[in-house]
């Protein structure tokens, strides 16, 4: 069994067993991971990162391995991490992403690694930010991140990435109602995947069609939708000619692909390509790590915290003596959870005394 | 690592090698393991020792379960266990295999490094009480 400081050594020196050591520390909270991870940031920055989220069914996991196979033809390596959900009764999990990447077999620079949600609040999203930094550590050019976008915890996972790609499967019809909200925002290319299949143009159409109503939407509630002003700008771009001095935005592009048969593959990393300069040169990268990283840090100060209240409750006699008082009607949690924080609350209030 | 810890889940590989197209046992078992509350990767059907090697390493699995019904495991097995042992990954990995062995060649098997052999009729609790009290510390 290797030292954390080994460990870290064999990562750097391109050990692929090293690497998936390291994740699993990442995953499983070992002692001393966060000075593992927090070394590993000097190395970081080189790698791409790209999301891929969609429906379950929409062929996340076959264009995954195609673009994979891809980046792999001029020489780049690729770190895939494909996140599937776990039960939330037992933890287990069962991880299938694997199957269907068959490309790139037997290919050790194509490391794909299976991750699933293992039951802590926002956890997994920290866990994904940290695998993606250990494969940047690593030497991978280009990580993908593959999950299934059903909710906010998918959502704060794509976000990990620098760009993120958006699956609707052709006929979707309402089902396009129903990303809007959410999944919009956090496209920025939408991919319609088995294009050869009825009712592409359609959904093609009802992509181009939502994106604009969007963008009006925005304007007259009065930015209403904050956080994609960025994006809400860059569809002014479908009216040729209008707002000229908008130019500069990022126009929500949209591809259609056949993941099976590679088509429309060289497409899309075209445009993963150009969303990569929009960023360099709009300066909205920065933005965006900014952005990811006071994100890191706040999850990072929650779960701490967290850990720390479990301890306070561990020595209050445990929840489930505190949560018999209240069904008993000794009690309620309003005044359990207020008289828990007041020793905590009295504690920081005295540091902040003392610095003063 | 204790394996008392919480977020400490087992990482278990099931796996088919060779031309050998009988996934019901394999599925079985994967279910019962996500049952338990194992983390399970599922290589899928037809795969070669190479791919089952780099994904055990790669998913840094603590348990692989080879099912093998074809006949081949005197050839198969081996080339599994020489390629862990390249990427350094054989001594903390429990490799199981599940199918049908004939008598005589399970102590090779296990010669070779396989920790155990299940056969037809072994029950689901016995083999995942297995996984619980013999997964190696890392």
């Amino acid at each position: 069994m290797k030292s954390n400081r080994e460990l870290f050594e064999s990562l750097l020196a391109g050990e692929h067993r090293a690497l998936a050591r390291v994740i699993s520390k990442i995953e499983n909270r070992s002692p001393g991971y966060r000075d593992l991870v927090s070394e590993l940031y000097a190395h970081t920055g080189e790698a791409d990162v790209i999301g891929i989220t969609g429906s379950p069914g929409a062929g996340k996991s076959t264009l995954v391995d195609k673009l994979a196979e891809t980046y792999r033809e001029p020489g780049e390596t690729v770190g895939v991490i494909a996140i599937d959900p776990s039960s939330p009764f037992t933890g287990g999990a069962v991880l299938g992403d694997r199957i269907r990447m068959a490309s790139t077999v037997g290919d050790m620079d194509v490391f794909v690694r299976s991750m699933s949600a293992r039951g802590t609040l926002g956890g997994l999203s920290t866990a994904t930010a940290d695998a993606v930094k250990a494969m940047d550590a690593f030497g991978k050019d280009k990580i993908i991140i593959e999950t299934v976008g059903a909710g906010q915890n998918e959502i704060d996972i794509v976000r990990t990435a620098d760009t993120v790609a958006v699956l609707v499967p052709p006929g979707s019809g309402d089902d396009i109602q129903t990303l809007k909200a959410g999944i919009l925002e956090i496209a920025d290319v939408f991919v319609v995947n088995k294009a050869d299949r009825d009712g592409t143009d359609r959904t093609v159409q009802e992509l181009r069609d939502m994106i604009l109503l969007d963008s009006g939407d925005g304007y007259s509630s009065g930015g209403g939708n904050h956080h994609s002003q960025e994006v809400i700008d860059a569809h002014d771009d479908w009216e040729p000619g209008d707002n000229e001095d908008r130019a500069t935005g990022w126009t929500t592009p949209i591809v259609e692909t056949v993941a099976t048969r590679s088509e429309g593959v060289e497409e899309l990393l075209a445009e993963f390509e150009s969303h990569r300069e929009y960023l360099v040169d709009s300066d909205e990268r920065a933005a965006q790590v900014r952005q990811r990283y006071a994100e890191e840090i706040r999850t990072l100060l929650r779960e701490d915290v967290h850990a720390m209240l479990e301890a306070e409750l561990e020595a209050a006699g445990g929840i489930d003596d505190l949560a018999e008082s209240v069904r008993r009607g000794e009690t309620d949690p309003y005044s359990i959870a207020g008289d828990l924080l007041e020793p905590v609350e009295n504690c920081v209030g005295e540091l902040r005394v003392d610095e003063e | 690592m204790s394996a008392g810890s919480d977020q400490q889940s087992v990482r278990c590989m099931v796996a088919k090698v060779g031309l050998d197209g009988h996934d019901r046992g394999a599925h079985v078992i994967a279910r019962a393991f996500r049952d338990a509350g194992f983390e399970v990767i599922y290589s899928g059907l037809h795969k070669g020792p190479d791919e089952i090697v780099q994904a055990a390493v790669q998913e840094d699995v603590d348990v692989l379960g080879i099912s093998i019904l074809s006949g081949a495991h005197d050839t198969l097995v081996p080339k599994i266990m020489d390629g862990l042992e390249e990427y350094g990954a054989k001594e903390d990995t429990l490799v199981l295999v599940g199918g049908v062995i004939p008598e005589e060649d399970r102590q090779p098997l296990k010669d070779e490094g396989v920790s155990a052999i299940f056969g037809p009729g072994t029950s689901i609790e016995e083999t995942i009480e297995f996984v619980r009290e013999n997964t190696p510390e890392r």
